[in-house]
Formats: structure tokens, sequence, C-alpha cells
């Protein structure tokens, strides 16, 4: 089937009416529920469709940390930026505008540093080819984007290394309940991040806090069911892992890609931006594989880097990325803090929720 | 980031292939995915194939939510 037809038939008034009939059956049964989804990409297609006013009152959906380059720290972009006086650094898009204590990189190429941003690490790998000089690229994203890291991790030229500033999205769901300072009854757990990694990794999680969960896709009806089988969940008294996005996504996940990830990254706690240390929630570069490894590469270079963390005064992006704070609960929203005029990650970013808040609202 | 969209493979060569977005053809990695054939129908992710389309497991789906518009 055309992908065109695919979308087409998800995005269907009819089925779309028929996922929603289902869910004001369910919830009629239920209390207030909030449901967290990690995933920018969740977040721009809820917003982008309305999918929350379609929802009955009592079903709330609250995004959680799931916009990548909103919580990569400030450290790690500078850090970067500090090694660009020697090498060219590639980085995506989505990174580009990012705020860090020093500016940001595109702040770091107007001051004439070479900055060149690339939509895949394939792009990075050909600058690599065609210059002398050191190419180091920054390597964000979570479980869907770092496989394409290993791909080149395994196979690129001399001159070419990364920092891996990858993060794990089921540890973070997982500190997320373990603090237990936001309540949340289930959650649609991210499509691509699962494609790669599967429902699997989420299962001890469902058992240990006994929270439902579902993987879902991005289309209107990939969502809605997703939060259907959710409210079934919690209505049965169930507490398991659902795949609402089965075209896709299986059990064991992407197993060659999964593979190549083990291959060359070992797992390690990791800073988030609005977060202290989560355990387990990154991915550093194995020592087999550290000439590819900026940080162990420029070492001798990076023993000059100086960093201290400062705070975007009023900016509560960190609460916001834990789901504590709704974008407009933030004082700065929409006056001090829009698109052209971001003060944080969460505003900048296309996929961060405060971004997305204000485009759709 | 995570933005991963549907093509049609039309060209294999060995790890790098071509796809069709909906008309418009660009270069695609493989290296994800085994024996990758033209004709299937994959999730691009930042330049590389991440994932099959199950077109079966899709026809469920609209099984359960009624066909509307499926032929
Ligand atoms: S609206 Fe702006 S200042 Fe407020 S939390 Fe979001 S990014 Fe930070």
């Amino acid at each position: 089937m055309e992908p065109d037809e695919l979308r087409r038939i998800l995005n269907d008034p009819r089925i779309i009416e028929k996922i929603l009939g289902e869910i004001r059956k369910v919830s009629k049964k239920l209390d207030h529920v909030r449901i967290m989804h990690v995933c920018g990409t969740h977040e721009h297609e809820i917003e982008r469709f309305g999918l929350r006013s379609l929802l009955p009152d009592n079903v709330e959906i609250i995004p959680g940390p799931g916009c990548p380059v909103c919580v990569t720290p400030k450290l790690e972009i500078d850090r970067a930026i500090f090694l660009a006086d020697k090498c060219i650094i590639t980085t995506y898009g989505d990174m580009y505008r990012v705020p860090s204590n020093k500016g940001s990189f595109e702040h770091a190429k107007s001051e004439g540093k070479d900055i060149r941003v690339v939509y895949s690490i394939t792009d990075a790998i050909e600058i690599a080819k065609a210059e002398e000089k050191e190419v180091v690229h920054f390597g964000v994203g979570f479980e869907t984007t770092a496989p394409t890291t290993a791909v080149a991790l395994l196979n690129s030229p001399e001159n070419f290394s990364v920092i891996s500033v990858h993060r794990l999205i089921p540890p973070a769901i997982l500190f997320l309940l373990s603090q237990g300072e936001v309540k949340v009854d289930a959650f649609l757990d991210p499509g691509h991040v699962s494609t790669i990694i599967g429902t699997e990794p989420y299962e001890w999680i469902s058992e240990r806090y006994r929270v439902p969960q579902a993987v879902a896709g991005f289309e209107p009806a990939d969502i809605l069911f997703g939060i259907y089988l959710l409210l079934k969940q919690i209505l049965d008294g169930r507490y398991e892992v659902e795949n609402a996005y089965r075209r896709v996504i299986k059990r064991e996940g992407n197993v060659k890609a999964k593979r190549m990830m083990n291959e060359v990254f070992y797992v390690k706690d990791a800073e988030w931006r609005g977060f202290p240390e989560i355990p387990d929630s990154g991915y550093g570069i194995k020592r087999k594989y550290e000439e590819k490894d900026a940080i162990k590469r420029f070492e001798d270079e990076l023993r000059g880097f100086e960093y201290e963390e400062r705070e975007e005064r009023g900016c509560r992006c960190a609460e916001v990325l834990r789901g504590i704070i709704t974008p407009e609960e933030c004082g700065l929203f929409g006056r001090v803090c829009s698109p052209s005029n971001p003060v944080g990650a969460c505003m900048v970013s296309s996929e961060g929720a405060c971004h997305i808040r204000f485009k759709f609202s | 980031m995570c933005l991963a969209v549907p093509a049609k493979i039309i060209k294999v060569n060995d790890r790098i292939g071509e796809a069709d977005f909906g008309g418009v053809v660009r270069g695609v990695r493989l290296d994800l995915l085994e024996d990758v054939k033209v004709g299937e129908y994959v999730l691009v992710h930042v330049g590389f194939a991440i994932e099959r389309i199950d077109e079966k497991e899709a026809e469920e789906f609209f099984k359960i939510w009624g066909d509307y518009g499926t032929r």
C-alpha cells in the first residue's frame, strides 16, 4: 500500500470517530486519567490535529522529556563549540539554535567557527572525506538516531569522530516513576524509539510500577488507538506493554540495529537538561572505538575547556520536561518567550513542548 | 527528532539504495536492515531505513476499525 494511501486511511474521520467513540465509552467509567508521552513528534501531532480537544475532559495527555535536543545538557554543546576552534563541527538542524552557556551553535557560527548543519550523519562523513580538517559530529538523539551513529562509528574516514550525547528512553520513564513527583497513570511510548528497541525493554517497568504502557505511531488514528489501549488497561486493572503500531514495531525491535549499537556503545549514567543524572540513560563510545570518540581523541585540547552552569532566568523548561507544569504555566510563555525570541530549549526546538504549544495555540 | 517517513524502495545496491517519498526520490542507507528488496516499504529516519512497514499488519488495523476506502 502506498504510504500516501495508508496515511489517508489513518486520517479518515470515520476511523478516528470510531476510536474516539470507544475512548468515550471507556473513559466514562474512569476518574481523571493522566497519560504521559515521551516523544516530541507525538506532541507535535497531538497539537497539530487538535487531539486534546477531541478527548474526553477526564483524559489528560502530558508531554514528558521526549525532545532529545531539549534534554541535551548545555555543557555538551559548549564543549563541541570549544572544539570548533580546531575542527569542523557537524550537527542536526534541530540542535543548531538551542541555547548553551556560550550562546549556541548558530552563535558560534556567526563568530566564524566552522559549524555545519547536516541532514544525516552520512553527510558529515562526506564532509570528512572532502576536507583535510578533523570533523566532529554532534551525535544527539534517542535510540531512533543512535544506530545511524553506530553505522558511522563502524565505518568512517580517519579524520571523523563523534561526541555521543545519545540518550535512552526507558531509563527516563523509570526515573520519572521512581521519583514520583508527577502523577502519571500510563505511558504512551514513542513509536520510532520503539521501532529500534522493541516493546520488550519497557515490560519490567510496567511490572515493577504496575503502570500500563502502549507504543504508538504518529497518525491521529495511531495515537488515539494507543490512548484507547491505555484507558482499557486502566479499566481492566492490567499493566502491560501493548503495541498500537504493529505495522512497524516488533517485540524484539530491529535486531540488526541493536547489534550494531551494542558493538560500539556502552550504557552509562547521563545528565539530561532539567534532570539530575539519570542512571543508565546514555550511550558512551566503547574503548575499542575510542579513536572515534571525540572526547577521547581531543582529550588534551579539552583540558582547556572550562564550564560553569548558568540557568536562564525565569525559564521553567526543566519542569515542563518533567511533566510538572504545562508550557502556559511558565510566566514567560508567549510574552517574553516565543519561537522568534526563545528563552529556553523547549521554545527553540521544533519538538519542544513550549514551541509546539505556541505554534498551534 | 525521531521523525521517520515512509518510502518505497526503488533501487538497492548493497547498503545504499534509492527510495521514493511520494514522488521525490532520495538516496537511502540500508545498513540497518537485512536484505532490503525493491518494492518494499520502509520508514526512513535521517537518511537511514530503520524498519519495514508490514502491510498485513496495516490491513489488520483497518479490519478492526473499519476498512474505509481501502479498496
Ligand atoms: S516558555 Fe520559554 S521560558 Fe518558559 S519554560 Fe518554555 S522555554 Fe522556558
